[in-house]
């Protein structure tokens, strides 16, 4: 299963699957927009490599490692 | 405005409820339609702070309700179960809003919209706001606000808050809401679903429940572990949860699969009307400058580089600049202090005066350049977008530890001074990561204890070199600074698996596009945090100033005192002779002093507890000058002065009181203060609650007196071990 976490080059682009699980975490990616066939782009790392930023829906996001681990996604 | 103007008329009083993301200048909206005007409370039995406006416009007296700021409208605890509740009518303290107005970024506006979907599910009268107009517009993003308003079928007023624009709108939208008619909000389930959710109220009715509100039934089923069954349903919890269960797979088995369904078809239809609506400029997927920012702001090296001296920048601002503002505070204080000893004689009504009342104000005051400083910098930070980078940087780091990205800034604030870095937890949106974060501020090694670690240290550690070159008192001093953040560490995971456990609350944060902060946003941050801080506050920090005063006054006869004092006052020093009687004069009005308390009910108290101090190595004089700081810990040295009858004027650096207590002794000769007694004391410092200010903002802050009572009790006994450990295992190695 290739998930959010996976992508490693800043620019990659991915089309989300499903977001696992039905906890507080994955309910709040899913309200933040992470849905489905929507459209998703790794920015950035912090200097230690976690948290990530992303963009989707046009803003941007921050999710821990853990958390984009839970995001499966299909390259697109 | 007056409450007797509101109550009059109360029958023409509107009651509007304010909801939106975090994010969207909502406070600022709040603030521009109420003039400042807000009283801030609680919700009753949770921590959600309410804060209710009220303002007139047009004859109409509107009482407006400030709702926390949420992505979502799904329940999922106690916490925000309130903001439906309040929306429903359901809040038993506020009366149901007559019109809901919902605020969204305009340059976010499809996530933002999110919610929106959900309140128009309640079927109220909605007002849709896109606020930071302009900013949507420097951005490129047009939106057709005719075509969205038909689409969406409510009224939607477009505002630049921070600016003062379209604030009237709002309030003419809402007059004009309550008069039309709701359109009823889209049907975006399949029908599937609302069968269920209607064979859902049937069920509930025929368990002899109370019928509740439709949303509150859909949200029963599409929330799993949801808020809205407990919060409902009084009767048959077991049974109602396995009646969802199975309604969730006959659903499922419909293809509408909980929870995704809900997430996935509200951004469908948010899409839908956004269509032909709002129009991006093209480069979505090219950098834009504030991507460009984010790459030198987020980078390995420089952004590392910029956010520690961003870090060094607020603790200079918060340790050393606001040091000549709080001299001005002190100099105020003492020249009112002046004016008021040479209107009234030495005596009871005079130390009231000085020692209770002005120092309890000046204790509260002292205080708020700091405040004002570090919040200033906060709603920079904030309002610019860096606030969000900062805890991106740091989450790796403060996870480590159990906490988040956000805590870091509190925690590192509380160096300098708790109170102001208890106030800042407010920037941790997660209740237990603010809660945690909130308890353990106090360990860190504020700028108050400084003095009692330099008294000590210079008195008794000597200036030799371990290893023939790390100085050895500078090394103790780094140690007490060390060892209150070594403890949080422990005391944190400790209270993540005790008071408030549960699963890791997510780190799922939005990293606002930078923009130049807005004076008229810092400005109203700052001066709210200010007002808070004084008026909540500040009234239980005076009142607790006044009350030691008291005891460390009562029930002494100061008579002989005041004639000492009146004596010194009156006479004119002009010969060698008189200087010479001044002196003993001096010296006898600090014996008595320091006997007078000795004899308060505070000396008495420290005498009655010497048993407890004894193990720690402390006899009742150093007994008494702990028990005078816990109000706050800066007083210990004029404590000393005072019971080692050198008067009240001395400091951390004065040679008289070295000398003193490096000979003070027992009662059968051996010297009091040895190595580990001035370790023990250090010990107990560094890790002691000594400071009544800092509870009272903890009390404010959680609105409650369990946590700050619970603060005091952990660092009271974990300060009290650590420093009998310390004195017992010092004397064992060094004896």
């Amino acid at each position: 299963m290739k998930t959010l976490a996976d992508l490693k080059q800043i620019g990659d682009q991915a089309r989300i699957l499903e977001v696992h699980g039905d906890d507080g975490v994955a309910i709040r990616l899913m309200e933040m927009g992470l849905t489905e066939d929507e459209e998703i782009e790794l920015i950035g790392f912090a200097p230690l490599g976690d948290p990530i930023e992303y963009s989707i829906r046009g803003y941007r996001i921050s999710l821990r490692a853990t958390e984009a681990a839970r995001v499966e996604v299909s390259d697109s | 405005m007056s409450d007797s103007v509101t109550t009059s008329s109360e029958s023409s009083s509107l009651t509007v409820a304010m909801i939106g993301n975090p994010n969207t200048g909502k406070s600022t909206l709040f603030n521009a339609l109420c003039g400042g005007q807000a009283r801030v409370g609680n919700f009753p039995g949770v921590t959600v702070e309410k804060k209710v406006g009220q303002y007139r416009f047009k004859d109409r007296d509107i009482t407006l309700i400030d709702l926390p700021g949420t992505y979502s409208l799904s329940p999922r605890s106690a916490d925000e179960m309130v903001s439906v509740d309040v929306l429903l009518g359901r809040q038993d303290d506020i009366p149901k809003p007559q019109a809901i107005v919902c605020i969204v970024d305009s340059s976010n506006l499809e996530r933002n919209l999110y919610v929106f979907s959900q309140i128009r599910d309640l079927n109220l009268p909605t007002i849709l706001v896109l606020n930071m107009w302009d900013l949507a517009k420097t951005r490129g993003i047009t939106i057709d606000v005719n075509e969205l308003r038909k689409k969406l079928g409510v009224t939607v007023v477009t505002t630049s808050a921070h600016r003062q624009d379209g604030i009237e709108a709002v309030s003419e939208a809402i007059l004009q809401v309550i008069e039309n008619e709701v359109t009823p909000p889209p049907r975006l389930f399949p029908d599937a679903f609302y069968s269920e959710v209607e064979k859902l109220s049937a069920w509930l009715v025929e368990h002899g429940e109370e019928p509740a509100h439709f949303y509150l039934h859909e949200r029963m089923l599409l929330d799993v572990r949801g808020a809205s069954e407990e919060a409902t349903n009084k009767k048959n919890t077991q049974q109602l949860k396995e009646y969802l269960g199975e309604a969730r797979l006959r659903l499922a088995a419909e293809g509408c699969r909980i929870p995704a369904i809900e997430t996935k078809l509200r951004y469908n239809w948010i899409r839908e009307q956004l269509d032909g609506v709002m129009v991006r400029p093209a480069s979505d997927h090219q950098l834009s400058t504030s991507d460009r920012i984010d790459k030198i702001v987020t980078h390995r090296f420089a952004g590392v580089l910029i956010f520690a001296l961003l870090m060094f920048l607020v603790f200079q601002a918060i340790y050393t600049w606001s040091g000549p503002f709080m001299d001005v505070v002190e100099g105020g204080q003492n020249i009112i202090s002046a004016t008021v000893e040479s209107w009234i004689p030495p005596g009871t009504l005079r130390s009231l005066l000085v020692d209770g009342l002005i120092a309890g104000v000046g204790s509260v005051i002292i205080f708020l350049p700091q405040i004002v400083m570090l919040f200033a910098f906060i709603a920079i930070m904030e309002d610019c977008g860096y606030m969000a980078r900062a805890a991106f940087l740091m989450d790796k780091l403060m996870t480590r530890i159990g906490l988040s990205g956000k805590s870091f800034l509190p925690l590192m604030s509380s160096f300098a001074c708790a109170i102001p870095g208890v106030m800042a937890t407010r920037v941790i949106e997660n209740r237990r990561d603010r809660m945690v974060t909130m308890l353990v501020a106090p360990l860190m090694s504020c700028s108050a204890r400084l003095p009692v670690y330099l008294l000590m240290i210079y008195t008794f550690i000597p200036a030799t070199f371990i290893f023939g070159w790390l100085p050895l008192q500078g090394t103790v001093l780094f140690s007490m600074y060390a060892l209150g953040t070594l403890i949080a560490i422990p005391v944190a995971w400790i209270l993540k698996k005790t008071f408030f456990k549960g699963e890791t609350p997510p780190f799922v944060m939005e990293l606002p596009p930078y923009k130049w902060p807005s004076p008229r946003i810092v400005f109203d941050r700052v001066y709210d945090r200010a007002k808070a801080f004084l008026v909540r506050a500040g009234t239980l920090i005076f009142s607790v100033t006044v009350l030691v005063w008291a005891l460390s006054y009562f029930p002494s006869d100061h008579t002989e005192l005041y004639k000492i004092s009146t004596q010194m006052e009156s006479m004119e020093v002009t010969t060698p002779a008189d200087q010479e009687t001044l002196d003993q004069l001096s010296a006898q009005h600090n014996l008595l002093a320091g006997k007078l308390i000795r004899e308060s009910y505070l000396g008495r108290m420290g005498v009655a507890i010497e048993p407890v101090v004894k193990p720690l190595g402390w006899d009742w004089r150093i007994g008494i000058g702990a028990l005078a700081s816990f109000p706050a810990r800066e007083v210990v040295i004029a404590t000393l002065g005072t019971i080692f009858s050198l008067g009240g004027d001395v400091d951390e650096e004065n040679p008289g009181l070295r000398s003193t207590l490096a000979a003070a002794t027992w009662p059968d000769g051996r010297p009091l203060f040895t190595i580990p007694v001035a370790f023990s004391i250090m010990v107990f410092f560094a890790l002691c609650a000594q400071c009544g200010a800092t509870l009272m903002v903890i009390r404010r802050e959680t609105n409650s007196w369990r946590w700050p009572i619970f603060t005091f009790a952990y660092m009271t006994t974990l300060a009290y071990v650590a420093a009998f450990l310390t004195y017992q295992i010092g004397t064992t190695i060094g004896g």
